[in-house]
């Protein structure tokens, strides 16, 4: 049994619920406390950078859908200005996604480094 | 002028098909070389007082480009990089391939370790220690395998049956992808609820542009992605639109959502690009490898992939595209090892090329298999495609080898594919996406591919689609359509993949669901393998699986067939005396003849056979005398018995499967006259020519002798377990202690 991002127990959610209407994707979706769990999981079996992934992914269950495909957008190559991307990051530690903002700050040095950014 | 035309025997080699494929000669400057290029960069990591890397492969931090960045930053273990940067190379490689290592401590090597060290050390490895390194270092104890469920026209109906048949063969996975992008939700609905059918548990992705991916994703459409695309240069990761920092929150973005994924790279990419930056593809793929654990991912498609042919164009392609493999494993991630992209037109070079990996078993043996026809395959044809399925299941035997597949019945992959193939159309008709005629629903199921189904039309998947993503679909709404439709059980297991993405058990390396719904991952099945005895062993009723193909047929089915065909043509006349009529020739039959055995291995029925070889005694005036030989199964017996009994000391032997040899009653049992060794292509004209050269023997004069109709069939492979079971059978029959006794024969 486990908890979906919606507070819903799986062993709530069944056919019968479904065919009620009540059931959406928030409760088949992952809870961020599930995430840190299993992200701990993944530190003991020898892989820090999946842990690290799925902390990260802890941090974006809050996040829209349409937000994160934005955020997507925003770090391929030439779409984003430098200061863009640091707005993005601040905007993402204020929302108490620091792991994800400390990547797109990381995103933002390298590419302003590497020329990739979009020009201001 | 002189005639330039090669020798027959090079104008026959020249047309061999391997003679199709394209073999590069190594050019460093295009990156056409697998392993150990000049520019390849020497091993080094040196870190600052603060520990931070401040060169990597000889390259300043300063200098990194964007990938050397994040490995550099986030790929690598620090604390043991000291350690294993300086292990003399072979001492590492050798320390891969012994069994006394385990694989936890290779895993905590390695990931101290930069690309350029990686890609040193395993170019050291030979083919057969590929093998058993391979066998030691995959994450998930139990192999598995993924298979491509694509077609020409989208056509939802096909795609679901196709999908429920690849989950009837063994596949965990399958992949679709679309000709038209428009097409993907309803690709993705139709392969979901076409898997669910077919088997509990089964992953299905939708490969197409990172975005959309995602979004079906999001909305529960696909239960994993794998078209994560990175690369080994800069140049081509920008080119393709991402870097590593939009794939690191893409990898993100995947978890949050429950989801697994995994990253795409494979060597020869950049070469194929063009800007391979004179190095090797095996470092360059390197570089990939590093960056996938870099970004988080728990597993890796590699293995050439789509640029497989590029590796297979230079020296050492094959071995290079496996070792790409083993570093997947080694860096700890799930390795989902190519042999998808069809590398040759050779049947011989792509199973040589897949067969190494295939016995040393991996997390996914194929990235994908074909599971439907060739030119159904919009990835492009696959190493391994419809028509090798049963190839694959019989190699699978021979060399009790799990490679993820089992079999499957006729009659139940047929129910399988009426109930995905109505199952779809009830769906889209409950949920308004379409509404499918009859015929169409009859020519899917019966199809073999796309070519079979002229009712299909390309506008509906298109429409279907639009609907999906305006009206927000989710599989939400399919498991509710599906429970609403009478197909509860499909319901349930597409509603249990959703629970699975609340776990998140499956977002761990390597993890696939069994039957039951268990995850099997590198947490919960972990490869344990040291040795002989150790490791993955199939047992029980998967041994049993393993071994039962549809194909194999016992003494009893033989005696079966044999019956069918049973008459009742002989008579015994009496005791076999011996013969003084010089114009004689004795015919010995077997004991078998006409009492278990009455047809051959060419077909033809006993009684025919022997009015042939009568008919051509006559030819020459001779007289036949059939004569049952009861006490040995040995054809030059049997005919020496016929020759001592016979008038004119002349015999033929027959045994009932279609040998046939003439012998002479002075000779010893093997020195005979002639023999028909071929029996299965034995012709009733070859019959009466044997019968006519008997009678020439028996006039005293010396025929020309026969030859056997050899041909280029694995005739031994089509017979010699008819053969096994026919003398068994001939062996039940014998009478030692009745002697040989006169026969009639009646039409």
């Amino acid at each position: 049994m486990s908890t979906a991002r919606s507070g819903r127990d799986t062993t709530d959610v069944t056919l019968d619920s479904i065919r009620l209407g009540e059931v959406t994707m928030d409760d088949v979706t992952i809870h961020p406390d599930t995430l840190i769990r299993q992200a701990e999981v993944a530190y003991e079996h020898a892989n820090p950078q999946l842990a690290e992934n799925l902390l990260r992914a802890a941090e974006l269950t809050l996040i829209p859908d349409d937000e994160v495909l934005a955020m997507y957008e925003a770090l391929r190559p030439g779409r984003s200005t430098v200061d863009e991307l640091r707005a993005l990051a601040t905007s993402l530690r204020d929302r108490r996604a620091p792991r994800t903002a400390a990547l797109i700050e990381e995103a933002a040095d390298a590419y302003a480094r590497r020329g990739i950014a979009k020009q201001a | 002028m002189t005639d330039t035309q090669p020798i027959g025997r090079f104008r026959f080699m020249d047309a061999q098909r391997v003679n199709l494929d394209g073999f590069a000669v190594e050019d460093q400057s295009l990156g056409l070389i697998a392993f150990n290029a000049d520019a390849d960069p020497d091993p080094s990591l040196v870190l600052d007082g603060g520990g931070n890397v401040v060169e990597m492969d000889g390259r300043a931090a300063t200098d990194f480009d964007l990938i050397d960045e994040f490995i550099a930053r986030h790929g690598l273990d620090l604390s043991v990089s000291a350690e294993v940067m300086a292990l003399d190379d072979d001492d590492f490689a050798r320390r891969i391939v012994d069994i006394n290592v385990p694989r936890a401590e290779i895993i905590r090597l390695t990931a101290g370790a930069t690309p350029a060290k990686l890609a040193r050390v395993l170019s050291r490895l030979r083919a057969a220690e590929l093998v058993i390194a391979m066998t030691k270092m995959r994450a998930r104890k139990t192999p598995s395998n993924q298979a491509h469920v694509t077609n020409r026209s989208d056509d939802p109906l096909l795609l679901a049956a196709d999908a429920a048949t690849a989950a009837a063969f063994g596949f965990r996975e399958i992949e679709t992808t679309v000709p038209v992008l428009g097409d993907a939700p309803s690709n993705a609905v139709a392969v979901s609820i076409g898997a669910a059918v077919g088997a509990v548990g089964v992953l299905v992705q939708c490969s197409v542009e990172e975005a959309l991916e995602l979004e079906l994703g999001m909305a529960g459409l696909v239960s994993y992605a794998e078209t994560v695309s990175i690369y080994g240069t800069e140049q081509i990761f920008i080119d393709g639109d991402d870097t590593p920092w939009s794939k690191a929150l893409l990898t993100s973005a995947y978890a949050s959502r429950g989801m697994k994924m995994r990253v795409t790279s494979g060597g020869g990419s950049e070469a194929l690009m063009g800007a391979a930056e004179n190095r090797s593809i095996f470092y360059l793929e390197a570089r990939c490898v590093a960056l996938a654990r870099a970004l988080g991912s728990q597993g890796v498609q590699n293995g050439g992939i789509d640029a497989a042919s590029v590796s297979g164009s230079v020296p050492g392609g094959a071995r290079s595209m496996m070792a790409e493999n083993l570093m997947v494993m080694m860096r700890n991630l799930e390795a989902c090892t190519g042999n998808d992209a069809l590398m040759s037109e050779s049947d011989v070079r792509r199973t040589s090329r897949t067969h190494p990996i295939f016995i040393a078993g991996t997390d996914f043996v194929c990235s994908g298999f074909g599971s439907i026809q060739r030119y159904d395959n919009m990835f492009g044809p696959s190493q391994w495609n419809s028509e090798d399925i049963d190839d694959f299941l019989i190699m699978q035997r021979d060399w009790t080898v799990d490679g993820g597949l089992r079999s499957a019945a006729e009659p139940d992959v047929a129910r399988l594919r009426r109930r995905a193939a109505n199952a779809v159309r009830d769906v889209y008709r409950f949920l308004g996406l379409a509404d499918f005629q009859d015929v169409w629903v009859e020519q899917a199921i019966d199809a073999a591919g796309s070519k079979d189904i002229p009712a299909a039309d390309l506008m509906t998947p298109l429409e279907a689609s639009r609907i999906i993503r305006q009206s927000h679909v989710t599989m939400v709404d399919v498991v509710a359509a599906l429970d609403a439709c009478g197909y509860e059980i499909e319901a349930e297991r597409l509603l249990a993949m959703l629970h699975a993405r609340v776990d998140g058990d499956y977002l761990h390396t390597a993890a696939i669901f069994d039957e039951q719904m268990n995850v099997m991952s590198l947490v919960t099945d972990p490869n344990d393998y040291a040795g002989p005895g150790t490791g993955y062993e199939p047992a029980g009723s998967r041994l049993a699986e393993l071994n039962s193909v549809r194909q194999q047929r016992s003494v009893s089915d033989l005696r079966d067939e044999q019956a069918a065909a049973a008459g009742d043509h002989f008579t015994v006349v009496g005791a076999a005396g011996q013969g003084s009529d010089p114009t004689e020739v004795s015919i010995g039959v077997s004991a078998a003849t006409g009492r278990a055995i009455w047809t051959t291995l060419s077909g033809l029925s006993v009684v025919d056979v022997l009015d042939e070889l009568l008919a051509g005694l006559e030819e020459e005036g001779c007289r036949g005398r059939i004569i049952r030989i009861n006490d040995t199964v040995d054809l030059g017996m049997i005919g020496l018995t016929a020759a001592r009994l016979s008038g004119s000391g002349i015999g033929i032997g027959l045994q009932a499967k279609g040998t046939a040899l003439i012998h002479r009653r002075d000779l010893s049992p093997l020195a005979n006259l002639e023999l028909y060794s071929v029996a299965p292509t034995v012709t009733p004209e070859l019959y009466r020519a044997l019968g006519i050269n008997a009678g020439r023997h028996a006039k005293g004069a010396t025929p020309e002798p026969l030859r056997n109709p050899y041909s280029d069939m694995a005739i031994e492979a089509r017979f010699h377990t008819k053969v096994v079971s026919l003398v068994a059978i001939e062996r039940t029959c014998l009478k030692p202690e009745i002697g040989p006794e006169d026969l009639e024969l009646r039409q």
